[in-house]
């Protein structure tokens, strides 16, 4: 099937395309970027008024399967992605059980080739069942198709082991990415540790707790030359130790989510379990910070960190319920709204954030449309208002602190590999 | 601008959503009310054929026998729910066993739970009113009220006034409570205790903080001894409880350092020789006895203008 996606902005900062053009894809891949081209036999995706970008690449998605296909499958999971405008995501493994050995990756990729409709990329465990003691077999996981590692979830506590990982992710050229948060120091906390943690009487997670796994990591990702890929950071201080070792060429690259850039410890209301999230929404002064670090480039890719719950796990006591929130589907529009409108970033820059960007630093094919590229395209609207209803969500959980709000940008075209999987902002 | 006889909210969560005329209103109520325990007939019909359920998830005695003495000296039924003998033991959520006991028919939740906010979501999820005693570290709202009232009578007035809290300020629901409550009245609050068991961040939340007792005691109206909570100290907040004592318990000798007549109170249950000494607890100006009579008085005043909220809500066809 060949598509003609036609009239549309083609905004592709990796080969530096910015103008009404048009793209043609031809058995799934990028044939051609320019203006009047023929549509001969091809489907015509008429994009006058909106941006054509290249498909949109979330670093950070919890699909759920195996083992808790109640709060997510790769079946709705990724049409959550498709319906955010994500054509590829990464899978990230502490599913039940973990991504931890070969066949485990093996498995999810046949379970993929079934019943995906964007192009899945699975994380590997870092350690053995994901306990920080053991180190899992990475060259293994590698060969089987795992294009990151990460215990997600927890820090590698064990700083041997965190070592002995990163020579190895180094010689194995694949990111070694941390879910920064120093277990003894987060204490039990359930929230952001500060005036609203006090307030409602919640144990507290300090930032310190994120300051010293990211300090920690840096002087070993220095040391051993692995690309350390600090996963969701939050912390001011954090940002401020990575800018510096950027400056002085350490191999670290980093990621901010929709919700810490959008959303403080506030959220948290009157005990409202959708806005309990790990790391915990954090203060207005770090939340600041994160943006500035946006702005000045510090932050490499924005990720939804996609993690869906079910009522069973969210309609419990708040020192109870489990931590994550659904984000494939309200990332955009969020960006868009925090990022964009506001002028931190322009369009360019949020292309660059969510897809260009994101291909580069996990090696991932996309995150342009020079030809021959893969055929993965998303054609959004930034303007198209719309209102976040959670029963409309493609998403099996609806565990959304953003149930309500007025949203304006949303994909409105996504095609993947040359196949349209969403056609005016519905599910193909 | 609530009713001048009735509470607006269906619950009482917290101090924090009352306003300084409801807190009034409480306290004015429960003056009427304390009459009733000196009636040879100590009884008033005015929650005939309401039931209140005791959920209590922590131990407790005071609180719970405290409720259970207002509800029935305002002719309520009451059942006390034993946690441990219950279906939560089998694994039953919260928000079931509650469903559970609002298929009963209760008008009443009275709740202590571990977790903070869990009164919170039971509140959203039933038509009962829920009154929070006590959840985790947040607040104890009716504890806030008894003091309150018992600072007004034994001091006259609450505006102006200086209160001291030492002790585990940290884990304490009471002392957040506290907090609200006096501020709003108009009274200044002043927090006490080592670094560990009293963060700097109350500063942020309106309270004068500090880590050294003759100065938290200089010019204060009340030395509010909190307990501590040794069972929360999981990896040791403090160096050893004689170096807690050492610098925070409250002696006669210390006391001085407040203004004459300073009132001491403690919420209790008391740790006596670690944060209070005997004779400070039993000392001529301790009103720990007082605050436990005046308990009963403010949760009838709370179940009372709670009834009349929901039956002006009834009358006035809101779903209940």
């Amino acid at each position: 099937m060949n598509v003609l996606i036609r009239g549309g902005r083609v905004l592709d900062p990796a080969s530096g395309t910015d103008g009404v053009q048009d793209v043609l894809i031809t058995e799934g891949k990028v044939a051609k970027v320019g203006v009047g081209i023929e549509s001969g036999d091809a489907t015509v995706i008429e994009a006058k008024g909106l941006i054509v970008a290249p498909g949109f690449v979330d670093l950070h998605v919890h699909l759920r399967e195996p083992g808790q296909e109640g709060k997510e499958t790769i079946a709705t999971g990724t049409r959550a992605a498709a319906k955010g405008g994500m054509t590829a995501v990464v899978a990230m493994p502490n599913t039940v059980p973990p991504l931890d050995t070969p066949a485990m990756i093996a498995y999810v990729l046949s379970r993929v080739a079934q019943d995906a409709v964007v192009r899945v990329w699975p994380a590997g465990c870092i350690s053995h069942e994901r306990k920080g003691e053991v180190m899992a077999d990475l060259a293994g996981l590698k060969e089987a198709g795992a294009v990151a590692f990460s215990d997600d979830g927890n820090s590698v506590m064990n700083a041997l082991l965190a070592r002995r990982a990163m020579i190895n992710t180094s010689l194995l050229n694949v990111p070694y990415v941390e879910h920064a948060e120093d277990e003894d120091l987060v204490d039990g906390g359930v929230m952001h540790e500060g005036r609203v943690s006090l307030k409602l009487g919640l144990a507290g997670r300090t930032t310190l707790a994120e300051d010293i796994i990211v300090a920690r990591d840096l002087l070993l990702a220095e040391a051993t030359g692995a690309h350390l890929h600090v996963a969701h950071v939050t912390s001011k201080r954090s940002l401020e130790m990575i800018r510096e070792a950027k400056a002085r060429k350490v191999p670290v690259t980093c990621e901010a989510t929709p919700h810490h850039l959008v959303l403080t410890d506030e959220a948290v209301g009157e005990f409202d379990t959708a806005a309990k999230v790990l790391p915990p929404l954090r203060s207005e002064e770090h939340r600041q910070a994160l943006i500035a670090a946006v702005k000045d480039g510090t932050v490499d890719a924005i990720v939804s960190d996609h993690a869906p719950h079910g009522p069973l796990e969210k309609e419990v006591e708040f020192a109870q319920a489990a931590s994550g929130m659904v984000g494939l589907e309200t990332m955009l529009g969020l960006v868009l709204e925090i990022l964009v409108r506001p002028g931190v970033i322009d369009l360019a820059g949020l292309v660059r954030l969510m897809s260009t960007n994101p291909a580069r630093l996990f090696h991932l094919p996309g995150g342009t449309l020079a030809p021959g590229s893969p055929g993965d395209v998303t054609v959004f609207d930034p303007d198209a208002a719309w209102t976040v209803d959670p029963r409309a969500l493609a998403s099996k959980s609806k565990n959304t602190p953003f149930a309500g709000r007025s949203m304006r940008g949303r994909a409105v075209h996504v095609i993947v590999g040359g196949r349209p999987v969403v056609r005016d902002c519905g599910l193909v | 601008m609530a009713a001048p006889d009735a509470l607006a909210a269906k619950d009482l969560l917290g101090i924090e959503p009352l306003t300084k005329d409801e807190i009034q209103l409480i306290l004015d109520t429960a003056h009427t009310l304390a009459d009733v325990a000196k009636h040879p007939i100590k009884k008033v019909p005015a929650l005939r054929g309401r039931t209140m359920v005791n959920l209590f998830y922590e131990a407790s005695t005071r609180t719970r026998t405290s409720f259970e003495l207002a509800a029935v000296r305002l002719s309520a039924d009451v059942v006390n729910i034993n946690v441990q003998a219950s279906s939560v033991v089998k694994g039953e959520t919260l928000l079931d066993t509650a469903k559970t006991l609002e298929a009963m028919t209760v008008d009443f939740i009275v709740m202590r739970h571990g977790s903070s906010g869990a009164p919170h979501m039971l509140a959203r999820n039933l038509q009962a009113s829920v009154i929070n005693a006590g959840d985790g570290q947040h607040e104890h709202p009716t504890q806030a009220l008894l003091d309150l009232y018992t600072v007004r009578e034994k001091l006259g007035s609450i505006e102006g006034k200086t209160i001291t809290l030492v002790g585990d300020i940290q884990h304490s629901r009471v002392a957040r409570s506290d907090l609200i409550a006096f501020t709003k009245m108009g009274a200044k609050v002043r927090f006490c205790g080592p670094p560990t068991l009293l963060s700097d961040d109350f500063a942020a939340l309106g309270a004068e903080v500090h880590h050294d007792l003759r100065a938290a005691l200089t010019g204060a109206d009340v030395i509010y001894v909190l307990r501590l909570q040794f069972e929360r100290h999981r990896m040791g907040l403090m160096p050893s409880v004689k170096a807690y004592t050492q610098r925070y318990a409250i002696t006669p000798d210390r006391v001085k350092w407040a203004k004459p007549g300073a009132l001491v109170m403690h919420p209790g249950p008391m740790n006596r020789g670690v944060e209070i000494a005997h004779e400070v607890a039993d000392g001529p100006t301790s009103v720990i006895v007082d605050q436990v009579a005046n308990g009963i008085a403010v949760r009838m005043a709370v179940l009372y203008l709670l009834e009349n909220g929901r039956t002006k809500r009834a009358a006035a066809g809101g779903v209940q």
